[in-house]
C-alpha cells in the first residue's frame, strides 16, 4: 500500500514537471504574427455611455475597417494580460496612463514610435503622464494622451451661493444649513481622494525615491483635519461613490467633491457649480516664511487617459493612422463636445460655454498626474487602511502612517532571487524515471493485470470524463500549482525553489500572530467555514424538510421563493447587503430606529465593519442567505430518495417524528448529503466573492480569509503571480489535509457502528 | 385533519414566512433601486422605489446593434439566448458526461477508482485564481477562443466534478436488485443502467442540471476574458458593463440583475415537478 502512494505522488511530480516546463516557457510569444494591411484593426475600452458612443463615432468616420469592443471593467485588465502575449489581444487599447508601468513591466505595451504624437500640442502634464523610462532606462512615450480626469468640488448653488475657500471654511456651515444636509461630502476613506488634501501639504503618495510619501507631520495633520470635520458632521460616515452621489443628488450635501462622472448621473433640476478645490488653511499655517500667505490649495490627482500600442499593433500598418485620427484636434473637441471629456491636446479646447469643462481644465491645470511607476500599485492598500483606521478612531495618524509605510515595505520587498533548478530537476527526474519503472513493474504483475482486465468495463464510462477534467481543470490546475515554484511577471517567470513558500510560513519574517499573517488569516478561514457550513446545513436542511411534509398546502410557491437568493446574480445582492449594513443609512439601521420608535427603546446603530465581530457577522449573513437555497435543493432532491413505507413502518412501530428523522431520514440521505457539505465546506473555504464585496477585509484586513489575501497578492498588490499560487497550494494542501483527516474520521466512526 | 397536525402545519407555515421574509427582504432592496427613479440616502426599514420609473429596464433591454444588412439586431435578446444557450449546453454535457462516470463509480470495483475520486475531489480545492492564466492559454493552444464551445467546454469540466459526486450519492441509494432483476430479465448492464436506473434517478438529475445550468450561468470573469465578441457576450458581462472605473450604474445593473434571474426562476419552477414527481413515485424500495 505504501508503494502504491508513493509511486501515485511520483507520477503526479512527473506531470507537474512536465506541465511546467511546457506552461512556463520564458521564450513564448517573442514575435507576434505579422498582420496583413486588410486586416481590421483591434481596439479594446472600457467606455459606457456618451464616451463609448462618441469612440463609435470617431471610428466609424475611419477609412478602414475596426473591430471595436467594449468590455467590463472589471475584467479589462485580466483580459489584456492573458491575451496580448499570445498575440490575440488587441493593436490598441484604451486605459488610465498609471497602469503604464505595469503594462510596461509586463510586455503590454509598445512605446509609440518617435514623432507619432505633435507634442507641441499637448498639455505638459498630460505628456509627462505617459513618459516612462523603458528597460534600458530611455525616457519614451507610451501612450497617446486622450482625455483628463481629477476631482474637483460640486456645489450645490441653491444651498451655498457662496462656497467657502478653504476645507476649514465648511466646517462653519453646520450651522446655516438646513437640517439633514451635510456641508461637504467624499469618499473620506479613499486614497485617492486624499491625495488632494495631501497635495495641499506638498506631500505625495509616492515620493520620487518610490517610497510610502504619506509620512511626517503634514501627512499626520492631513488626517486629523479630516477626523475633525467627521467628528464635527461636516462630512458623512464611510462614505463609497454610491453615498456621495445619492446625498448631492438629492440635496442632502451642499457641496461634493467628485470626479466628471459625476455629472452623468445628477437630474437637470439640480443647479449646480464645479469650481476648484478649496485651499487647507492648516496647511498654509505650517509653512516657512517667504513663501508667504497664499493659500496652499488641494491638488487632486490626475488621470489620463490614453490609447496604447500593444506589441501586435506595433507592426499593424493600419493601427498607426487609427490612433493619429482618433487623437487629433478634431477628435478632442468632438469628444469635448459630445462625451464632456476633458481633451489632453491644447488645441482642443473646451467650448467657451461650456463652464463645466472649463472648470475641470482649470482644475487639471493644478492636479499632479498619478504617478504611472509600479511601486504606485503597492500604495493604495497601506494608505487606504492607514486613512480608515485614523477616522474611525482606531488608531491615532502617527502610527497608523507607521504601520502603512511598514505595510508598503513589506509588499515592496523584492522578490526572492532566483535558485538553480538543477538540484529539483535531478531529484524530479531521479523520482519520475522510479515512478515510471515501478508502475510499469506493477502492471506485468499477473494480479494487477487480472484487476486491469476486470475494469476495463467501468473504463468504459469514465473515459470521456477523464479527458475532459483532465485537460480543461487537471491540467491548468498543476500548471497553476507549478508557479507557485516562480517569480516576476507571467511569460518572465524565474526559478525560485520553495522561497514563496517559505516567505508565507515565516510570516514574512514578522510576528507569526501580526495581522495578515498566514496563521492568523487560516484562524480567521477555517472559523469563517465552520459558521457558514452549519448555518447553511441547519437552515437548508430544516427548510427542505418542512417543504417535504406532504399535507403542506403551496409548496412550490414557497420552493421558487426561497431560491431567489440563489438566483439573482450575487454581485448586486451582495453589495445591497453591504449597503444595509451602513451606518447612516442602511436598512439595518432603519429596522432598528423603526424598533425604536414602536418600543420606545435606545438601541443605537451599530458601525457593522469598525469591528472583528460585527463585520465577520455581516459577511457571514450575506453568506448564510447566498448558501442556504443550494443545501434545501441538495436536501429536497436527497428527500426524493427516501422511500415512504420504510418511514410508514417505522411509524407502525411507534417511532416518534424525531426518532424518525434520526434513524431513518438523516441515515438515508447521508449518501448524498455527506459530499455536498464536503464541498460545500471547501466551496466557503474559498468564497472569495461575499468577503471582498461585503466587508472588503475590513477593519485592517481582521476578515479576509486565505483565498482573498491571495487575491490580493496577484491582482491588488505587486501582480505577485508565484506568490499568490504559493497561496493557493498551501490552501489546497490545507483543504487535502482536513479532508483525508474527516475521512478517516467517518471511516473509523463507520467502523465502530 | 386532527389538531397536532393543523398545528404542525401552522408551524410549518410560520418557519416558512420568516424564512421568505429573509430570502426577499435583500432582493426586495434591489427591486426598489431597479425601479426608483432617484434614490435618496436615508435609513428607512421598507424598501419601496422613489419616483418609480421603468426607465432602467427599458435601458437594459433595448439595445441594439446594427447588422451588416444595414438593419439593426436586438442585442439584449441575442445576448440573452447566449446566456440560456451557453448555459443550458453546459448543464447537457456536464451532466452527460458525469452520469455514465458517477454510475461506475457507484456500481463498479476498477483500478484507479479512488484515485480517481481523490483527484475529482483536489480539483475543488485549488482557487481558481491560480490556475486562469494556463486555461487560456490551453484553449487557446485549442482555437477555441472566442467561441461559445469553449465557453462551454470550460463551464461543463468545472462543472462535471460536483455533478459526478451529487449523481454518485444518488446512485447508491438506488438499491442493485433494480439492475439485476432486468438484467435477468436479458438485458445488458447498459440497458439496465439506460432504462433502469435513469429514470428513478431523473430527480437528482434534474436536481445536478440545474446547479451544471448555475454554474454557467452567473459567470462573467472567464466570459469576459475568453469572448471578444459583443454579439456572443453572456447577460453576466453585459450587466457588468454597468459597473465602470469611477462609478456604477446601479439601478440599470439592478434591473438588468432581476431580467436575469427570471430564466433561472421559471427553470427551477419547470424542474421542481421533477423532483415531486420523484417524491410522490415511491418506487425505490429497499
Amino acid at each position: 500500500m505504501i508503494c502504491l502512494r508513493a509511486w501515485r505522488w511520483l507520477a503526479a511530480f512527473a506531470f507537474l514537471l512536465a506541465a511546467s516546463a511546457l506552461g512556463i516557457s520564458p521564450a513564448r510569444a517573442t514575435s507576434p504574427p505579422v498582420p496583413d494591411a486588410t486586416a481590421p484593426v483591434t481596439i479594446w475600452h472600457a467606455y459606457r455611455g456618451v464616451e463609448q458612443a462618441t469612440l463609435d463615432a470617431l471610428v466609424a468616420s475611419f477609412d478602414g475597417d475596426v473591430n471595436v469592443l467594449a468590455i467590463p471593467y472589471d475584467a479589462f485588465g485580466a483580459k489584456l494580460a492573458a491575451a496580448i502575449p499570445l498575440g490575440e489581444g488587441p493593436d490598441l487599447f484604451i486605459d488610465s496612463h498609471e497602469r503604464l508601468g505595469d503594462f510596461i513591466h509586463r510586455g503590454l505595451v509598445t512605446p509609440l514610435p518617435p514623432e507619432t504624437l505633435e507634442e507641441a500640442a499637448y498639455a505638459p502634464q498630460a505628456l509627462a503622464a505617459v513618459t516612462l523610462p523603458d528597460t534600458e532606462g530611455r525616457p519614451r512615450r507610451w501612450g497617446a494622451p486622450l482625455s483628463m480626469k481629477s476631482l474637483a468640488l460640486y456645489v450645490n448653488t441653491d444651498l451655498l451661493p457662496e462656497a467657502p475657500a478653504t476645507l476649514e471654511g465648511f466646517g462653519e456651515l453646520t450651522e446655516t444649513l438646513p437640517e439633514g444636509v451635510f456641508p461637504l461630502a467624499w469618499e473620506a476613506n479613499s486614497a485617492y481622494a486624499h491625495a488632494a488634501i495631501l497635495g495641499a501639504y506638498g506631500i505625495g503618495l509616492l515620493t520620487e525615491e518610490e517610497t510610502f510619501g504619506m509620512r511626517g507631520d503634514g501627512a499626520e495633520r492631513s488626517l486629523t483635519l479630516v477626523l475633525n470635520l467627521l467628528k464635527a458632521g461636516v462630512l458623512p460616515e464611510d462614505a463609497d461613490g454610491a453615498l456621495v452621489t445619492d446625498l448631492f443628488r438629492s440635496g442632502k450635501a451642499a457641496a461634493v467633491i467628485s470626479g466628471p462622472w459625476l455629472a452623468g448621473d445628477l437630474p437637470d433640476t439640480l443647479h449646480y457649480e464645479v469650481r476648484d478645490l478649496p485651499a487647507v488653511a492648516d496647511a498654509a499655517r505650517g509653512r516657512t516664511r517667504g513663501e508667504g500667505d497664499a493659500p496652499a490649495l488641494m491638488r487632486p490627482l490626475l488621470t489620463v487617459e490614453s490609447l496604447m500600442i500593444s506589441p501586435r499593433g506595433a507592426t499593424h500598418p493600419r493601427a498607426a493612422a487609427l490612433l493619429a485620427h482618433l487623437t487629433s484636434a478634431e477628435a478632442g473637441r468632438r469628444r469635448a463636445r459630445d462625451a464632456r471629456a476633458l481633451s489632453a491636446r491644447t488645441d482642443a479646447p473646451p467650448p467657451s460655454a461650456d463652464a463645466f469643462l472649463r472648470a475641470f481644465q482649470a482644475q487639471a491645470s493644478l492636479a499632479t498626474p498619478m504617478p504611472a511607476v509600479r511601486a504606485m500599485r503597492a500604495v493604495w492598500e497601506p494608505a487606504s487602511r492607514a486613512i480608515r483606521k485614523t477616522l474611525r478612531q482606531d488608531m491615532a495618524p502617527e502610527r497608523a502612517l507607521e504601520e502603512a509605510a511598514r505595510r508598503f515595505r513589506d509588499v515592496r520587498r523584492p522578490p526572492p532571487p532566483p535558485k538553480d533548478p538543477t538540484v529539483l530537476l535531478t531529484v524530479l527526474g531521479a523520482l519520475s524515471l522510479f515512478g515510471a519503472l515501478t508502475l510499469v513493474h506493477r502492471a506485468r504483475r499477473p494480479a494487477m493485470r487480472a484487476r486491469l482486465r476486470a475494469s476495463l468495463p467501468a473504463y468504459r464510462y469514465v473515459i470521456h470524463g477523464v479527458l475532459l477534467v483532465g485537460v480543461l481543470v487537471l491540467g491548468p490546475i498543476l500548471v497553476g500549482a507549478a508557479t507557485a515554484l516562480f517569480a516576476g511577471q507571467p511569460h518572465q517567470m524565474y526559478y525560485v525553489g520553495l522561497d514563496n513558500f517559505v516567505d508565507i510560513l515565516t510570516a514574512r519574517s514578522g510576528p507569526l500572530f501580526a495581522s495578515g499573517s498566514f496563521y492568523l488569516v487560516l484562524i480567521v478561514t477555517v472559523a469563517w467555514t465552520a459558521c457558514n457550513v452549519v448555518l447553511h446545513l441547519a437552515i437548508g436542511v430544516t427548510l427542505a424538510l418542512v417543504l417535504s411534509r406532504p399535507l403542506l398546502k403551496l409548496k412550490s410557491v414557497y420552493r421558487v421563493l426561497l431560491i431567489v437568493p440563489w438566483s439573482v446574480p450575487s454581485y448586486v445582492t451582495a453589495l445591497a447587503w453591504k449597503g444595509m449594513f451602513h451606518r447612516q443609512f442602511g436598512a439595518v439601521t432603519g429596522i432598528i430606529e423603526g424598533l425604536n420608535d414602536i418600543f420606545g427603546t435606545h438601541l443605537e446603530p451599530i458601525a457593522w465593519f469598525a469591528t472583528f465581530s460585527t463585520s465577520f457577522a455581516a459577511n457571514l449573513t450575506t453568506n448564510v442567505w447566498l448558501g442556504f437555497p443550494f443545501m434545501m435543493v441538495v436536501t429536497l432532491g436527497a428527500l426524493t430518495a427516501v422511500p415512504k413505507d420504510v418511514l410508514e413502518a417505522a411509524e407502525v412501530d411507534g417511532a416518534t417524528p424525531l426518532q424518525r428523522l434520526w434513524h431513518v431520514t438523516l441515515p438515508m440521505i447521508k449518501p448524498t448529503m455527506i459530499p455536498a457539505t464536503v464541498l460545500g465546506s471547501i466551496w466557503t473555504f474559498n468564497m472569495f466573492n461575499v468577503v471582498f464585496l461585503v466587508s472588503g477585509g475590513e477593519p485592517d484586513g481582521t476578515t479576509d480569509i486565505l483565498i482573498s489575501e491571495a487575491y490580493r497578492w496577484a491582482f491588488t498588490r505587486e501582480a505577485r503571480y508565484g506568490y499568490a499560487a504559493a497561496y493557493a497550494v498551501l490552501i489546497f494542501l490545507i483543504l487535502a489535509g482536513a479532508s483525508t483527516a474527516g475521512a478517516r474520521w467517518i471511516d473509523r466512526s463507520k467502523e465502530r457502528a | 385533519m386532527n389538531k397536532k397536525q393543523i398545528l404542525n402545519n401552522a408551524l410549518s407555515h410560520g418557519l416558512l414566512l420568516v424564512a421568505v421574509a429573509f430570502a426577499l427582504y435583500p432582493v426586495l432592496w434591489v427591486i426598489a433601486l431597479a425601479f426608483s427613479g432617484e434614490t435618496t440616502p436615508g435609513a428607512r426599514a421598507i424598501p419601496v422605489p422613489t419616483a418609480p420609473t421603468m426607465d432602467h429596464l427599458r435601458e437594459v433591454v433595448s439595445t441594439t446593434r446594427p447588422t451588416p444588412d444595414g438593419g439593426t439586431a436586438w442585442l439584449f435578446g441575442q445576448q440573452l439566448a447566449n446566456s440560456l444557450l451557453v448555459s443550458i449546453a453546459t448543464a447537457l454535457v456536464g451532466v452527460g458526461v458525469a452520469i455514465p462516470v458517477a454510475y461506475a463509480l457507484a456500481r463498479f470495483e476498477f483500478v484507479g477508482k479512488s484515485g480517481g475520486m481523490a483527484t475529482l475531489l483536489a480539483t475543488q480545492m485549488f482557487p481558481a485564481v491560480a490556475s486562469a492564466v494556463p486555461l487560456f492559454i490551453m484553449l487557446e493552444a485549442m482555437g477555441l477562443l472566442n467561441t461559445r464551445t469553449g465557453l462551454i467546454l470550460c463551464y461543463a469540466s468545472t462543472s462535471v466534478p460536483f455533478a459526478i459526486f451529487q449523481l454518485r450519492g444518488a446512485f447508491e441509494t438506488i438499491p442493485v436488485d433494480l439492475e439485476e432483476a432486468a438484467m435477468v430479465d436479458g438485458a445488458s448492464r447498459f440497458e439496465a443502467f439506460v432504462r433502469v436506473v435513469l429514470p428513478v434517478a431523473k430527480p437528482a438529475i434534474a436536481v445536478t442540471f440545474l446547479f451544471a445550468f448555475m454554474t454557467a450561468y452567473n459567470e462573467f470573469i472567464l466570459a469576459a476574458t475568453l469572448l471578444s465578441d459583443e454579439s456572443m457576450f453572456t447577460l453576466p458581462v453585459v450587466l457588468q458593463r454597468f459597473i465602470g472605473e469611477y462609478d456604477a450604474q446601479w439601478e440599470a445593473f439592478a434591473a438588468g440583475a432581476l431580467v436575469v434571474s427570471i430564466p433561472v426562476m421559471a427553470l427551477f419552477y419547470l424542474l421542481q415537478k421533477h423532483m415531486v414527481a420523484g417524491l410522490g413515485a415511491g418506487g425505490v424500495k429497499g
